[in-house]
């Protein structure tokens, strides 16, 4: 399924450019992309919205840089200038994120640096800013941004939930509710992800036979 | 940007282009990490001196003003000057009226996943340690880093015996003991579930106790009891 709905791109409004990465180009629930954050980081509510809206900041800076340079950018170097602008940002976040709160740096830990070889990145810069406007690249960053950003929230929201019995470090349940561990765990993450594949594979095709 | 060269000229030009767009994004690059580092650097220093100002008043219940001190490779104890790196870093707590309250002292060591750094409370004159607290870990959720939020396991470390003997050592070294065997004063009650990280615990504390806290109390015997730190400082000079 998820190689009929990523290869086929018609021509697009700007609209749709947005729209795509939400739901019909969902970075991590069709093109299953950056799993190493989205298994790793997604074990609480804050960890994930946090990393989601880094990397979507990483992706947006670069994607717009991307586009503007693309006819700077000589073929040959072209992976090697897209690592460099991607790790430069990366390393802006990463100073970022120190400055508005140690405990959140701490808890998302290696992964930030960890951004610069998150696939959606690069993968948006070779297919997408590198032949597209400024303006196209924008919406296409943002929209692939928010995907991942809310693909990363459910599978947080899930987590924290059933693994910790809170939501952004609100107790949801009483007293005696037993946490299941294994669920902030990494194979929770797994699980986590099996679960929203599944969902979202029902939905997609009985979109498809109706 | 199709420049695939086929003649030796289109291949000079194309060179010069590629080591043109590599620089440029180069210098671009460095100018934004470098102007991002300077921007943030004030408020990240701002926020860690706070977060370890905050971790010194949670050790030392009842303080309400902090300076810092070092202990060197002879055991003395020296004002930090900065690119100073003592042994041992110590905060010294006073309360309201500046008298001490204790010394806060940071340790580290192995624990299951990577090093543990923990800031530990000490009160001379009771020779007893008064609080704990983690400052860095990476245990398992769930299982480890126990360590951290149990109460049962940091009711532990709100009277543990450290008394120094009269030739000047640790009478009794601390040491972690299966949950539910506490006997003795000295011992830290262990956590069924994060075994090594508890274990871990354990061993830090009683590694450092066992260097700094002779060191220490020997100090404030000779500050004859309780008076701040500074005036030790300024006499020696």
């Amino acid at each position: 399924m998820s190689r009929e709905t990523t290869s086929s791109v018609p021509k697009a409004t700007t609209t749709d450019e947005f729209i795509k990465g939400l739901w019909r180009e969902n970075p991590v629930f069709v093109q299953v992309l950056g799993m190493c954050p989205v298994l790793a980081v997604s074990n609480t509510a804050e960890n994930a919205l946090a990393m989601g809206l880094a990397t979507a900041f990483v992706l947006l800076m670069s994607n717009i840089l991307v586009s503007l340079l693309r006819d700077f950018i000589p073929k040959q170097v072209r992976i090697a200038s897209y690592i460099l602008i991607i790790a430069t940002f990366v390393t802006v976040t990463d100073y970022a994120i120190q400055a508005i709160s140690v405990e959140l740096y701490k808890s998302l830990g290696a992964f930030i640096s960890l951004i610069v070889v998150n696939c959606l990145i690069l993968s948006r810069a070779e297919a997408f800013a590198s032949k597209n406007t400024v303006w196209k690249s924008t919406l296409d960053a943002l929209g692939m941004g928010a995907g991942f950003t809310f693909a990363l929230f459910c599978l947080g929201a899930v987590r924290e939930i059933l693994g910790n019995g809170s939501i952004f470090e609100w107790a949801l349940f009483p007293e005696g509710f037993q946490n299941w561990i294994v669920m902030i765990l990494p194979a929770g993450g797994f699980f986590t992800l099996a679960g929203w594949l599944l969902i979202i594979n029902v939905i997609q095709t009985r979109k498809v036979k109706s | 940007m199709r420049t695939t060269a086929h003649t030796p000229k289109q291949e000079g030009t194309s060179s010069a282009k590629m080591l043109r767009a590599m620089l440029g994004i180069g210098i671009l690059s460095a100018f934004l990490i470098v102007s991002a580092f300077e921007l943030t650097l004030p408020r990240v220093e701002k926020l860690k001196a706070e977060a370890l100002e905050k971790a010194v008043f949670n050790v030392l219940p009842g303080t309400e003003s902090t300076r810092s001190f070092g202990i060197n490779s002879q055991g003395k104890i020296i004002e930090i000057a900065k690119g100073d790196t003592p042994e041992y870093t110590l905060y010294a707590g006073y309360d309201k009226d500046e008298k001490l309250v204790g010394y806060a002292v940071e340790a580290s060591g192995q624990g299951y996943a990577d090093l543990i750094r923990i800031l530990y409370g000490y009160n001379p004159k009771e020779q007893v340690l008064i609080g704990f607290q983690v400052l860095e870990s990476k245990e398992t959720p769930g299982l480890g880093d126990k360590i951290e939020k149990e109460e049962r396991f940091l009711e532990n470390f709100k009277a543990l015996d450290v008394r120094v003997t009269s030739e000047g050592l640790l009478r009794n070294k601390v040491i972690t003991v299966k949950q539910g065997e506490k006997q003795n004063a000295w011992e830290i009650d262990g956590i069924t579930g994060a075994t090594i990280s508890s274990r871990a615990i354990g061993n830090i504390i009683g590694s450092s106790t066992t260097e700094v806290v002779p060191v220490l109390r020997r100090h404030s015997l000779k500050m004859d009891g309780a008076k701040p730190l500074e005036k030790q400082a300024e006499s020696n000079e």
